[in-house]
This record gives structure tokens, C-alpha cells and sequence, in this order.
């Protein structure tokens, strides 16, 4: 279980934002939306988008769903903290936009990727777009800190093609300075992937002065290695991610200090460092 | 009388020894040729061979000339010459290393004046470029010799004037050559030079027999001009020392006798578009028969194909300031059609689509020929591959819907220009530009009244009831009204140009390379059609109030809430961008049409964009007087939010039954938003373009590219001779765009996560 309690809230929304365009969204009152939430029925949805080759393998249906219990230093989508903040969304309707996309995502090898937010703060809507999208015969992917992966029954990953689990530090102090919470359910939920035989893209955002120490690289390459440990094949590919400066606007828009305002981009060489730390414990690293 | 029986069978025996023989010997039947005669190719590009030192040599030479040519707008004019199929002595890049000879006057990049379409078309750009005026040419075709220019002002009615001024209607032919007509290139090689005469003689005989109509004079006066047309494209030919009167023997000679029938379209019209057709396949055919002969190695094939495409590339027209500002970069649209898939359901694709397309490796990436790929999800994936990888590299193809294209218009089919298909040699269109339709709706918003000038342009009506919210089921009808007039003064225009433009520039060469009889088509077209469906979805989704100004014009909108924009694959705009197609469709087949062309329209705006937004005011879609339109159909810049196949997916929308001319959509992409490896990059495009034509698209431009490089180019153009984009339905130099569509360019969402 996590080290601190996340609740559940229910969006206040009732306009959907630009990000919604094409998807319903429900009228119904703040006391049934959180009845419909625990079912899964409703989930607080920040946007979607049609993207290729970030998310996941080919072109993709990514829903960024709202509601994180991590604060990350560098967070791109700061707008996607409070579950308040998403549009409500009918499982049905969001489905409905699954099957859409179903000549896509044959035509391009890709599928439906959950991201955030932390998609497993709304485990129950999570579970059932992802049971959907499996009877649509649609590769399924879930986009997670793994902080929550507790949440996660063992019928949802049996939906579930393929985790991005974004491993954000490499020990304790630093996840609680990058994030605000704790390392170990992520490494936890990790084994538990590989033991279970779920596939897994690591992620790690390369910050510098946040995330770059070498002992934190190295120790992120350890955790990575070790979940490649219980399974070999398991861990597919490590992607390093260079920090951008693409979210300054948004924490402004926000009214958000914004603790990397002046950080600058690691550089090509830096990065190309970090990913041979990677590479040199045998994982294939972009 | 059949072909062969007409020209002397011993020539015939040996051009045509080792071909499947079929109807194609009976009578002008170059599809029939190709299908009996092509082989399919469904490998990779692993065979491929690169430039020989002498390609790459000619090609340097032609490139030290032009950044001189892009500094002063033209490398040099032919002004004394008006141009015509004889009218230049033979030129030469360098006679002793050249395979494929020929130019449209006596020296590389020398362009010829054309006044059969316009005198003061001619004046003008030979004032902007500081030659002289040849007086006595002046008076020959301002006082003895009408041109077309001329004829249209003549019989003009003023309500045409009236729209043309306002801007409303923009870009109409009626100064310059119409193009977009595809001369069947490949009859003078498969055929030569006699039998065609021949054949256009025996037509000319059946009209001879039919009584005197306006129409049947008509016909037998084109006919005989076409005939004096090929006799002077023998004549030309032969003052290269080439005897094109027999059918071509050898690969070397196909190439050579195709080109030489498109030279002389080029020397003779300087149409908006002259596009070459779908020629790669065809001579294959010729390329596999030496090859599998011996008579030449892969190395030479690719040679030969090299040497074509550089004489493509230096076609050349003297064009206006103004003429640019509309089609900005000197195209040309010598668009060739590649690929594609065939009736019976062999791909068309051939080794010599990978030979055409390697030609941007070879010489470097370049606008001309337009490459022009006809996609489907049935091409051989090697082909596609191949494809992808070279948009990745090059940004210089664009796709065109297979499969949309050949249920239209049968799998011999080719795009003149950017996007208008036609069916080679039996088929050819009256280009007619395009109508401001996101113009015409603020007309509709103000009772007819022009809301920068304030003239009534399109009939009176009580505008919109001030200071209230516009109420969507009352400009939606409006609308319709002024579009019912617009479509009317629209076909009216064309009409008049297209009547004009047979009777006094008329294209001899291109139409000799037609069948007697050939499908007509009018070509309408719309521009700022995001523009208008989002400026709907504003007045019918969020509140929307007009601003007056003193004269009672509106002039501006308060815009209160959000709405659907089109281009995120949201039904509830996108069905407005549909509706709007169809109306003004339906609108323009009411009308009746010169020579019975059927109606069609284009969803394209070349790179007018920029000046049909510069003439149009404030929209109730926020979009503010004078900001660009999108290019085609694109979403307005900025507005698709939710990727960029999701943009596509709501063009793919536009039916493409009720824009037969061809609907444009550009898109940008971030080399790394398409996948980790190169291969990933090349699988990821591949398939973005089967999910884009699989869900009914018809089109897309594909640049992939960072911003840095444009802004970059734009800094130093030095650096960067052969940077190509992709604009609409074209490409182009960037470095030769005004600085205007430059920034225009640079303003286009870039897809950085596709």
C-alpha cells in the first residue's frame, strides 16, 4: 500500500475542455458522480490524443486522466494534478472512442495507452476502459509513476499489453525530493510486473540538478536491471527523457512556483551518458 | 485504319520486338501497352544504384547558376522571342555530357515570354526584371493579335468584376496560362511522331463528315492546329538531331522522345501547372527490356532516369510579383504520379518508382518534379518503406488516396498539379482557382456589403440585427443565399475564361496528345473552409455577438465560450465543414457549364492562403483581419489539439465525391515524434499513412522536419540551396518562399508528438 492515503474526488467540471473535443461528457450531479467513480462507470479525464511512437509502439489513442498523488518537480502536465480539475467522462463514451480507433491502431501496430495524471488514482474507470478496450481486441498500455500499483488488481494487468513505468529516482531521498513520496511501491509494482509477465517500458527524465547525479543514474539502471532480473525480456526498452522546458507556461497559467523554471535541458552529450549507463547493464536504451 | 498498319512496320517491328502486342498496336491505347507489357516490383530498394560522376558534374553546374537565378528572380529572358514549339535554336547544359536533351529556349534557365495568354502579363514581368519591351512584339499583341487576357475583360459581366476586385474570388486564370491539362507524353515514344498525326488526321476526318455546328468547327479547327502542333514537335526535335517521327527503340530513346513531347508543351504554355502524368511505370517497361537484353546496366538505368529528372527540374516561367504572392517559390508542378495499384489488383508499382524516387538522393531533395505518390494499403511493403524513408529524408513526396483516385477515374490516372486527378490523355480540366469562402460568409453576416471596403458586392439584404448574439439557424441560411450567388458569379467567371482561353491560347500540343473525345471538367474551388466551419461552430456552440462600426459594417465579433474547432475529429464541426462542401457543390453543379465540363471542386489554396487571409476581416471564429487562412484544408494553425492524425481524420471527412478536384491537407512532423530508430520512423509514417487513406483521406503533404532548420534557412539561405517543403499540393524551395510565407510556414502547427 502507499506510505500516504489518496483519496478520491469527483470532477467539478461540466464544460469539456479543448482537450475533450469528441468526447461526451456527463451532466450528472456531484453526489451520483462519485457513486458512478467507485464503480468505474465515470473517471475525471483531463484530454486525449491521437499520438505516435511516445507512448507506446505505433499510433495511439492517449487519455491523460486527472488526479496525481505525486507532485514532481518537473511535471509537464501540472494540470492534471487534481482529479477536480478533469472533465467527467462515461467509460461507455471513451470506449466508444476506442472503437474509432480500432483501423488506426491496426494500420499502425498501436492501441490505447492510459496515462496522466496517475491513471491508478481512478483504478475501478481504469480497469474497465482497459477490460473494454481487450474485448475490442485493442494492445493496451498504462502510463504510471507506480506509485499506486497497489491499486492495480490482477485482472486489470492481465488487460494490460504494456506498462511505461516511469522510474523517477533511484533512492528514497531523491524520489521524496523529485516527487514528494516514496520509492518503494514503484520498485514493488515493478517485480510484480515482471513476476506476473506483463511487458514494461522504464522511463526516466533526465533533470539536471535534480536527477542526473551519477549514483541516482546508476541506482534508477539497478532498479531497471533487477526487474529485467526476475523475468529476462520483461523490460523491453529503457527510454531516457530529457527535461524540456515545454511546461513553463502551464505552471504560469496555474499560478504555480515552478521549481525548475530555471533549469535548462540536459545536453545531447549528457544524455547520451545516461543512456550508455542504461545500455551497459544490457538494457536497450533510446 | 490501324496504327500499325499506318506507319512503315519495319520501324514499328523493331521499336516494339519482344512487347506483348494487344489492342495497344490497333489504336492510341497506352494503359493497354502498360498492362500487358509492365513488371511488378514488390522488393525493397536494396538494388538501387547512386549518382554516376557525370550526373553529379551536370548537376553541379546547374547548381552554381542558381543562387544568381534566386538573388535577381531570374537567371535570364528570352524578350524579343514569343515563345513556341520552334521558336528557340537547340540549347544545351553541356551538349557533350548530356543523355537527355533539350530546353525550352537556347540556354539553361533562359525563360521565354508567352503573350498568347496576356500581353501585360509579359510587360510586366519583363519591367520587374529590367528587360526591354520589344516594342513591335507590343503592337503585334495589342493591336493585331488578341490574346486570351483581352478576350475574358471583354465579355466579363460586372458582377464577376465586382467579386474579383472584393477578393472574394481570387486567383482566376484570366491573366495567365490555365495549365493542369496532362498531355499524354508517352504516345510520342510508344508510337512516334507520324502514327499520331495519322491517327489525329483520321480523327480529324470523322468531324469533316458531321455538319456545320458551332461545336463540330470548333473541333476540326483544334484538330488541324493540333496536327501543325505535332508536325513542329517533329521539326524541334530534329533541330536536336532526333528523328521522332518513328516509335522510340530503346530505353534511352523513350525517355528521350516523351521528354521531347513534354518539352514542347513547355515551350509553348506557360500553364499554372504542367504536369508531367504517370510516366515512371510506363517506361519501365522500355528500362527492363534493355536490361534483361543487356543493352544496359542498373547503374545506366538510374543514369538516364537522373538525366529526365534534371531537365525536370530546370523548367522555367516568366512569372509576376503578383503571380507569386498567390503560387510563392517559382513552381512549376511537373508533377509526376508513382505507384498506385492497378484495376486487377498487380501493383503499378515498378523498379523505376524506386528509380524516380532515388533521384532525390542523387541530385538532392527538390520541389520539381512533383513526386507524387499514389498510396493505398495494397502498395508492396517495400515500395512504402522506401517511401516513408525518403519523406523522412527529403520532405519532398506527398500521398495521394489510391484507391479514391482509380474508383474515380480508372487506374491510369495521374494528378495535375497538386491534387487534381484525371485520366491521362482522355481527360482534362478547366482549372478555375478558387472562392473565399470564409469571406463570403462575413457578406452573409452583413447583408452583401464588403466588411474592409464597405461596398455592396453580392446582392442587398438587412444584415444581422445589431448588438444581439448571432443566432446559428439565421446566418446558416444567409449563408446560404450568398453562396447561392457566389456559385453563380463563380461559374459565370469561369465560363468566360475557359471560352476565352480555347479560343486564343489554346494548348495544341498537350490537347494532340488527347483522344478526339475527352471528359471535361470544371474545377471550382474553395479556400478558407476551416475558417468557415469554425466560424460556425462559434455562432452555433459558444456566444458570439457583432461589432459595428460607424458605417454599419460589421466589422468584428465578441466571441464569449468555447467551441469545437475543426480538425480534432469532433463530429459536431467537422459535420459543419461537411455540409458546407456539399452545399456549395451542389450550388455550383446547378449551374451550366462552358463546353458541358462537369463541375468539381478542389479543397486546396496552394499557398494563397496568405492572401486570401490578408483580404479577409475579422471572423467570429476569433481569427483576427488579415491573419493567414490554413493552407487547403487543413485546421487553422494551432486549433488541432489532439494530434496530428487526429486532424487528418477530420479532413478525411470531406467527401471526396463532392470534391473531385482534390482535397489538400499539410502536415508537419518532428523527425523524433515518429519513433526512436529509423526504422520505427519509417514503420510509424508508413503506417500514419494507412490509417490516414484507410479512413478516406485523400491526401497529405508530409514534411518532416524541426523548426530550427526553417528558422535557421531563414537566417542564412546560403546554407541551404536545396531545402524542400512541402506546401499545399506543392513543393518548394524555402529558401525562394517570400518572407511572408516563410514566418506563414513557420506559424503551421509542427507535430512534435504526431
Amino acid at each position: 500500500m502507499p506510505a500516504d492515503p489518496v483519496l478520491l474526488d469527483a470532477p467539478s467540471r461540466r464544460r469539456a475542455g479543448a482537450g475533450l473535443r469528441g468526447l461526451a461528457t456527463s451532466d450528472v450531479e456531484r453526489s451520483q458522480r462519485l457513486r458512478l467513480m467507485r464503480s468505474g462507470a465515470l473517471g475525471s479525464v483531463h484530454s486525449w490524443e491521437l499520438v505516435t511512437a511516445v507512448d507506446g509502439p505505433g499510433t495511439r489513442l492517449t487519455v491523460f486522466l486527472n488526479g496525481c498523488p505525486l507532485r514532481c518537480q518537473y511535471c509537464h502536465n501540472p494540470d492534471t494534478w487534481s482529479m477536480r480539475d478533469g472533465g467527467p467522462v462515461l467509460a461507455s463514451d471513451l470506449l466508444g472512442r476506442v472503437e474509432r480507433y480500432r483501423g488506426v491502431f491496426s494500420a499502425t501496430g498501436g492501441g490505447l495507452t492510459l496515462s496522466g495524471g496517475e491513471v491508478l488514482m481512478q483504478p475501478a474507470f481504469a480497469a474497465r476502459i482497459l477490460r473494454g478496450a481487450k474485448e475490442l481486441g485493442v494492445h493496451t498500455c498504462l502510463d504510471t509513476s507506480g506509485y499506486l500499483g497497489a491499486n492495480a488488481t490482477d485482472e486489470m494487468l492481465d488487460d494490460t499489453d504494456l506498462v511505461l513505468l516511469d522510474i523517477k529516482a533511484g533512492d528514497e531521498d531523491t524520489y521524496r525530493r523529485v516527487t514528494g513520496r516514496s520509492l518503494a511501491p514503484t520498485l514493488a509494482f515493478g517485480r510484480r510486473l515482471a513476476e506476473r509477465g506483463v511487458a514494461v517500458w522504464v522511463r526516466f527524465v533526465l533533470v539536471p540538478g535534480l536527477t542526473d547525479d551519477p549514483a541516482n543514474v546508476a541506482a534508477v539502471a539497478d532498479h531497471a536491471a533487477a526487474i529485467e532480473a526476475v523475468r529476462p525480456g520483461t523490460v523491453q526498452r529503457v527510454e531516457v527523457l530529457p527535461f524540456h522546458q515545454m511546461a513553463r507556461d502551464k505552471w504560469a497559467e496555474l499560478r504555480r512556483a515552478y521549481p525548475l523554471a530555471d533549469t535548462e535541458p540536459p545536453t545531447p552529450e549528457a544524455t547520451e551518458t545516461v543512456r550508455e549507463v542504461f545500455r551497459s547493464r544490457g538494457l536497450t536504451t533510446y | 485504319m490501324s496504327i500499325q498498319a499506318e506507319q512503315s512496320t519495319a520501324a514499328a517491328d523493331v521499336a516494339w520486338e519482344g512487347f506483348v502486342p494487344g489492342p495497344w498496336c490497333d489504336g492510341v491505347d497506352v494503359r493497354d501497352f502498360i498492362q500487358r507489357n509492365y513488371t511488378p516490383y514488390t522488393g525493397d530498394a536494396t538494388f538501387l544504384a547512386g549518382p554516376t560522376p557525370r550526373t553529379s558534374a551536370l548537376w553541379a553546374r546547374l547548381s552554381e547558376m542558381f543562387p544568381a537565378e534566386r538573388e535577381k528572380g531570374v537567371h535570364d529572358v528570352s524578350a524579343d522571342v514569343p515563345a513556341g514549339i520552334t521558336a528557340h535554336a537547340p540549347g544545351y547544359i553541356d551538349r557533350a555530357a548530356e543523355i537527355i536533351v533539350g530546353l525550352q529556349t537556347d540556354a539553361p534557365l533562359k525563360r521565354a515570354i508567352m503573350p498568347n495568354g496576356g500581353w501585360r502579363m509579359v510587360e510586366g514581368a519583363l519591367n520587374t526584371y529590367g528587360y526591354p519591351v520589344d516594342q513591335d512584339l507590343k503592337k503585334v499583341f495589342t493591336e493585331y493579335r488578341k490574346t486570351h487576357n483581352q478576350a475574358v475583360f471583354d465579355i466579363y459581366p460586372p458582377n464577376v468584376r465586382a467579386a474579383r476586385s472584393s477578393h472574394v474570388v481570387t486567383g482566376l486564370p484570366d491573366a495567365y496560362g490555365r495549365g493542369r491539362i496532362i498531355g499524354d507524353y508517352r504516345r510520342v515514344a510508344l508510337y512516334g511522331v507520324d502514327a499520331l498525326v495519322e491517327a489525329k488526321k483520321l480523327d480529324k476526318l470523322t468531324l469533316e463528315a458531321e455538319p456545320f455546328t458551332e461545336d463540330v468547327a470548333r473541333a476540326r479547327e483544334e484538330h488541324a492546329e493540333q496536327i501543325r502542333a505535332l508536325g513542329e514537335l517533329k521539326e524541334m526535335a530534329a533541330s536536336y538531331g532526333v528523328d521522332i517521327s518513328r516509335p522510340a527503340r530503346t530505353a534511352v530513346e523513350a525517355v528521350q522522345w516523351l521528354y521531347f513531347g513534354f518539352l514542347a508543351a513547355v515551350k509553348e504554355q506557360n500553364g499554372a501547372a504542367m504536369s508531367l502524368g504517370r510516366t515512371s511505370t510506363f517506361l519501365d517497361v522500355y528500362l527492363e527490356r534493355d536490361l534483361a537484353a543487356g543493352r544496359i546496366t542498373e547503374a545506366e538505368a538510374q543514369e538516364v532516369m537522373d538525366d529526365f529528372v534534371i531537365k525536370l527540374r530546370i523548367v522555367r516561367f516568366l512569372r509576376t510579383p503578383e503571380y507569386d504572392a498567390l503560387f510563392s517559390g517559382d513552381p512549376t508542378w511537373v508533377t509526376e504520379t508513382i505507384g498506385g495499384m492497378g484495376a486487377d489488383g498487380r501493383t503499378l508499382v515498378t523498379k523505376n518508382s524506386f528509380r524516380m524516387l532515388q533521384t532525390l538522393y542523387n541530385l538532392g531533395p527538390a520541389p520539381e518534379p512533383n513526386m507524387t505518390v499514389f498510396w493505398t494499403a495494397a502498395l508492396p511493403q517495400g515500395f512504402k518503406d522506401f517511401c516513408a524513408q525518403v519523406s523522412i529524408d527529403t520532405s519532398a513526396v506527398q500521398y495521394e488516396s489510391d484507391d479514391e483516385i482509380r474508383a474515380a477515374w480508372g487506374d491510369d490516372a495521374a494528378i495535375a498539379c497538386c491534387v487534381s486527378p484525371m485520366a491521362i490523355g482522355k481527360q482534362m480540366q478547366f482549372f478555375g482557382a478558387r472562392v473565399n469562402l470564409a469571406k463570403a460568409l462575413l457578406y452573409a453576416i452583413n447583408g452583401g456589403r464588403d466588411e474592409v471596403t464597405g461596398k455592396q458586392v453580392s446582392p442587398a439584404f438587412a444584415p444581422v440585427a445589431a448588438g444581439e448574439p448571432l443566432d446559428y439557424d439565421d446566418v446558416r441560411a444567409r449563408f446560404d443565399r450568398t453562396m447561392d450567388w457566389l456559385a453563380a458569379t463563380y461559374v459565370e467567371a469561369l465560363n468566360c475564361i475557359h471560352w476565352s482561353h480555347d479560343k486564343y491560347a489554346y494548348e495544341r500540343l498537350e490537347m494532340a496528345l488527347h483522344d478526339r473525345d475527352v471528359l471535361r471538367t470544371m474545377a471550382c474551388g474553395i479556400a478558407g473552409l476551416s475558417v468557415a466551419a469554425d466560424s460556425l461552430s462559434a455562432i452555433r456552440y459558444a456566444t458570439v455577438t457583432p461589432v459595428l462600426d460607424e458605417r454599419g459594417v460589421v466589422v468584428d465579433y465578441d466571441t464569449v465560450g468555447d467551441y469545437p474547432a475543426f480538425g480534432n475529429d469532433d463530429d459536431r464541426v467537422d459535420a459543419i465543414a461537411v455540409e458546407l462542401v456539399e452545399t456549395f457543390m451542389a450550388k455550383v453543379r446547378s449551374h451550366r457549364t462552358y463546353r458541358d465540363a462537369v463541375p468539381t471542386q478542389s479543397v486546396l489554396t496552394i499557398t494563397s492562403n496568405v492572401v486570401y487571409g490578408k483580404a479577409t476581416g475579422n471572423t467570429p471564429d476569433g481569427r483576427r483581419a488579415g491573419e493567414p487562412f490554413s493552407p487547403g484544408a487543413n485546421p487553422m494553425n494551432g486549433r488541432d489539439t489532439h494530434g496530428m492524425l487526429a486532424s487528418a481524420l477530420s479532413v478525411a471527412k470531406l467527401p471526396y465525391a463532392e470534391a473531385q478536384d482534390g482535397i489538400s491537407l499539410t502536415n508537419t512532423i518532428v523527425p523524433t515524434g515518429l519513433g526512436r530508430t529509423r526504422a520505427e520512423q519509417v514503420a510509424n509514417l508508413a503506417g500514419l499513412l494507412d490509417a490516414s487513406f484507410g479512413a478516406g483521406g485523400y491526401h497529405m503533404n508530409v514534411n518532416v522536419l524541426v523548426r530550427e532548420t526553417l528558422t535557421d534557412a531563414m537566417e542564412h539561405p546560403e546554407k541551404y540551396p536545396q531545402l524542400t517543403i512541402r506546401v499545399s499540393g506543392y513543393a518548394v524551395n524555402f529558401v525562394r518562399l517570400t518572407r511572408e510565407q516563410q514566418l506563414d510556414v513557420l506559424a503551421r502547427t509542427f507535430h512534435g508528438a504526431v
